[in-house]
């Protein structure tokens, strides 16, 4: 008996590594110092009604917000593992399986887990504001999306100490991927905890779509919306039609694994390139899907801090739509070096270059917006400055891969590596910082320090460019990608140590970030209702939002509403009179999607395992949570209107 | 700010000076080619540097003046217009300017990507020799089937001679990349892709697995020895009297996942090449990429399709006609 619990643990725990019991013994306090915190402050209630069944959609996106920031922590850790092994030739520090999960882990968490969630958060916390609604089309669904996302990112990072991380590359392109060559569970636990969050990605897109075309506030004609708020909605037309494609791939994988058919595999008759073409059809357009809301926060800052318009907004809209449309077309540009031909590798190479056009356009209107503007370099504006340099550049390599001929010889070197680490870190997280220290005061309602901020924002710079400008020579040294290690001889540690440095000052931007955080909620600076003199609806209502966001829903009349609206104030015109306030309508909480997605996780770790009595159970407690919510009619109520006012009132008197 | 500004360059300028140290030794491969199709490569890289360049100079400059002008400060004298925000000439400017870049490169990108399809032959007086490679976990496997040898992990052919490499895998897709001669092309298993290369010098050239394959993909990596036509005779005839001969389960255990020295084999089993391609195939479905004459054969390459289950000698007769087509 004894025997046999040893034998399953010892295959069921990750064994072997020093790392991992460090990592099992610090997640073990962890959980348990969390546990005892709740209990002694007797706050499971408070966690429970406050935060797990909330459908509030300012409460979601602060907990998307801080699972990514846990997942950036963890993706990061991944990649100074990387380049600790990588510092200097014949290093011993990791196997070469552990460097391999290792490089799996950090590209799927940092795609899927980091930056998704991430943008998931701002679209969350700042779209319904932004229309002047009170919350998204569908509040219950928008819970339910959180927390599938949530089980399967867990799903996923549990199992570096159970059962053992995938390793075969953040794609996991067949026949490595297949049974065949990875007969270990890491596999399936890429494949679930995917497919798990995939659901939700897929139905916060849909979501979103809804809100944005049905809920904007009287007036705001689609040509009249702000401009985050455009590209979440091309962004999200991305996701409807390029998730499913992952959804469908990742499932063909799955049978060849589980049932043994032959989609992708070596034999009988499998074809692992169609793998290849499926996965870039949805990760190609997936790189656009983060980036797209990335150009929306910074239209978003760029205009408020230099205090002027949007420069060219049509044009912007119809970049942000082109760029939506042109992504599904440019997918093999990824596999020229397959064997496809001149006809397609030349059809690809096009179409990829023809996407730098409206790419382009919009940094021009980005620098004409703060053309005879009045700049200032508050932390938001920081980051977006940086980034258009940054981002040039990254385009600009971007430009050079997609000469097909050329590319035979950046493909799968550090060159590419470089490339899309620049396009990535400078144009989405540089984006998705900008953002949040841009609405940060309205979503928490404290400022943030100013000048850790800036020291987080120069740590960060300063080594991207020294971590991955070396990069591109190494790829024109001959380094491959996902080599574990390499010898004295090729010349390539003078530039990878110099990355390695890069790479830990990036960390220490990242330690500045949370001492950021962590200062600023110590000596509390109450933020005002418009801390940046803003231009869009949500810096009309008080920070943090109230509950209801809008006491009365606004009527707008053009572009950049509430900036017009102070312009009026300011030339001595009266406002508006406001309409009485009424009952405000709102969806009650809902314990349903957290336990329907906790019934997904264990479906999913009863299929990774193939224990069937864990995997069942799982998929009937999904069918019965959906059957409970089809017959739950309790769903919402009303805020009587001197809860209101109380409400109001009391915002009012903190912002003096 | 200031004192960040100046961190940062003194920043990059040391990332330029270790970039320079480094410049010193002759390691950027991609940048020193040695054969004519990574030199028109390396060519198609600068023209379209230079292009992109046109356009990215002049952003990062205005980037720069526009920051800088319209800062705000007390003694400000720059305009200041908040709004404007639209212009017909000028947006029809920078829409039509990258327009007119992107239709010059993606013209020249087009003639290249015909000029330098790997799979076209290279118009050359001698007469390409042949090397069949194969991907192994993790190991290079190239047979000569004009000269009846092979090596491991170690290839060499004559200079100034096109090198025809037919490339599968017999294990997770692979790709083989020699920098200094030209772009690299995946092996896959179940179809022989063909990779056309010359080395204009003799030499000896990195080469390398590009593409992961599992636990010891970075051990991959192999030498290329271009040398004088009578050296390479003299080789060949040296592997000839020295070596011993590869045998089908000489392969059989090559094929293993592990590691493998430089090997050379005196001989080679019959339409061993034929026999990985065919392994994987159902009847009739074969891909062959751009090599010739995949007609005929394949009707007959009716492998078994378990996997891993090696050919019995039952297939050698059809291995034989592929050998002839």
């Amino acid at each position: 008996m004894w025997d046999s619990i040893k034998k399953f643990a010892s295959e069921f725990f990750v064994t072997g590594d020093p790392l991992i019991y460090g990592a099992d013994v610090s997640i073990g306090l962890t959980m348990i110092a969390v546990v005892a915190a709740l209990t002694y402050f007797k706050k499971w209630n408070w966690l429970w009604t406050e935060w797990l069944t909330t459908v509030d959609h300012k409460k979601i996106g602060i907990m998307y917000i801080i699972a990514s920031i846990l997942m950036l922590f963890r993706g990061g850790v991944d990649a100074l593992l990387m380049r600790t092994q990588l510092a200097v030739p014949n290093m011993d520090f990791l196997s070469p399986e552990h460097y391999n999960a290792i490089f799996t882990t950090h590209g799927v968490i940092m795609i899927l887990f980091m930056a998704m969630p991430f943008m998931f958060g701002l679209f969350n916390l700042v779209v319904p504001l932004q229309i002047g609604a009170r919350d998204v089309a569908f509040p219950f669904l928008n819970s339910l999306s959180f927390w599938l996302f949530f089980m399967g990112a867990m799903l996923f990072n549990i199992s570096f100490v159970i059962g053992g991380s995938p390793d075969a590359g953040w794609l996991s392109y067949p026949p490595l991927s297949e049974k065949m060559f990875s007969s270990g569970v890491g596999q399936d636990f890429y494949i679930w905890g995917i497919q798990i969050s995939g659901i939700g990605s897929l139905m916060t897109g849909i979501n979103f779509i809804v809100t944005i075309l049905k809920m904007r506030a009287p007036g705001m004609k689609l040509m009249k919306m702000p401009m985050f708020s455009w590209s979440v909605l091309s962004s999200c037309i991305t996701i409807i039609l390029a998730f499913p494609i992952l959804t469908i791939t990742l499932a063909l994988l799955f049978i060849d694994r589980y049932l043994g058919a032959h989609f992708f595999t070596l034999d009988g008759g499998g074809n692992p390139m169609m793998y290849i073409n499926l996965i870039w059809m949805w990760g190609h357009p997936e790189v656009y899907i983060i980036v797209l809301p990335a150009f929306g926060v910074f239209s978003e800052i760029v205009a408020t801090f230099s205090r002027k318009r949007l420069f060219g907004y049509k044009s912007m809209v119809f970049a942000l739509m082109s760029i939506s449309a042109f992504s599904f077309f440019t997918w093999a540009h990824h596999f020229f070096t397959m064997g496809s031909g001149a006809d397609v590798n030349a059809f690809f190479a096009l179409t990829t270059m023809a996407i730098a056009i409206p790419t382009g356009v919009k940094v021009f209107n980005w620098l004409f917006t703060m053309f005879r503007g009045k700049i200032s370099f508050e932390t938001p504006m920081l980051w977006a400055i940086a980034f258009i340099p940054c981002f040039v550049v990254g385009g600009m390599t971007g430009v050079l891969l997609s000469v097909a001929p050329a590319d035979f010889q950046f493909h799968n070197s550090y060159f590419l590596i470089a490339h899309f680490h620049q396009v990535i870190i400078g144009g989405v997280v540089f984006g998705f910082f900008a953002g949040l220290y841009y609405w940060w005061p309205k979503v928490f309602g404290f400022t943030l320090n100013e000048k850790i901020g800036k020291w987080a924002f120069w740590f960060w710079n300063a080594g991207f460019y020294i971590c991955f400008m070396p990069q591109y020579v190494l790829g024109l040294m001959g380094m491959t990608r996902r080599v574990n290690t390499y010898g004295w001889d090729t010349g390539w540690w003078e530039l990878n140590f110099v990355s390695t440095i890069g790479a830990f000052l990036m960390g220490i931007g990242f330690l500045f970030q949370i001492w950021q955080i962590l200062h600023s909620i110590k000596f509390m600076q109450k933020a005002p209702a418009d801390p940046w003199n803003g231009r869009t609806l949500e810096w009309s209502i008080p920070s943090p939002a109230p509950m209801y966001n809008f006491a009365t829903i606004p009527h707008v009349e053009e572009r950049d509403a509430w900036w017009e609206e102070k312009q009026r104030r300011a030339q001595g015109e009266a406002p508006k009179p406001l309409p009485p306030l009424e009952p405000i309508h709102m969806p009650k909480n809902s314990g349903i999607p957290i336990i329907k997605s906790a019934f997904w996780f264990a479906a999913g770790f009863g299929l990774v395992f193939n224990w069937l009595w864990l995997a069942i159970p799982g998929f009937i407690g999904i069918a019965l949570s959906m059957l409970a919510h089809s017959f739950n009619y309790d769903t919402d109520y009303y805020i009587p209107v001197d809860e209101i006012e109380r409400t109001e009132a009391a915002a009012k008197g903190d912002a003096r | 700010m200031k004192k960040g500004i100046r961190r940062l360059s003194a920043a990059i300028s040391f990332v330029f000076i270790m970039l320079f140290t480094a410049g010193c030794s002759d390691k950027f491969l991609v940048l020193d080619p040695k054969g004519s199709i990574g030199q028109q490569q390396l060519d198609l890289m600068i023209i379209s540097t230079i292009l992109c360049l046109v356009i990215i100079v002049p952003v990062l400059v205005l980037t720069f003046v526009i920051v800088w002008r319209y800062r705000q400060r007390p003694d400000r004298k720059a305009k200041y217009q908040p709004e404007w925000e639209h212009s017909t000439k000028l947006e029809t400017i920078w829409w039509s300017v990258p327009i007119i870049i992107i239709v010059i490169l993606a013209a020249i990108t087009v003639r290249y990507t015909y000029a330098l399809e790997p799979s076209k032959p290279i118009e050359h007086e001698a007469k390409p020799i042949v090397i069949q490679v194969t991907s192994l976990d993790w190991k290079w496997l190239f047979q000569y089937p004009e000269q009846g040898i092979a090596t491991v992990n170690y290839v060499q052919f004559p200079e100034d001679v096109p090198v025809r490499f037919e490339l599968t895998s017999d294990a997770p897709m692979n790709s083989f990349w020699i920098p200094q001669l030209g772009g690299q092309v995946y092996t896959m298993s179940g179809m022989a892709m063909t990779l056309h290369l010359i080395a204009d010098e003799p030499g000896t050239y990195f080469g390398s697995g590009a593409n992961f394959s599992g636990k010891d993909f970075a051990k991959m990596r192999f030498e290329a020895k271009a040398t004088s036509q009578e050296e390479f005779d003299k080789w060949v005839s040296d592997i000839k009297g020295s070596s011993p001969a590869l045998t089908m389960d000489g392969y059989k255990q090559l094929a293993k996942p592990g590691l493998s020295e430089n090997v050379t084999y005196s001989a080679i089993p019959e339409g061993l090449f034929q026999q990985i391609v065919n392994k994987y195939q159902k009847s009739g479905s074969g891909h062959h990429h751009g090599s010739s004459g995949e007609a005929a054969g394949h009707e007959h390459g009716n492998a078994p399709d378990a996997a891993g289950t090696n050919q019995a000698a039952t297939d050698q007769e059809h291995q034989m006609d592929h050998m002839n087509h």
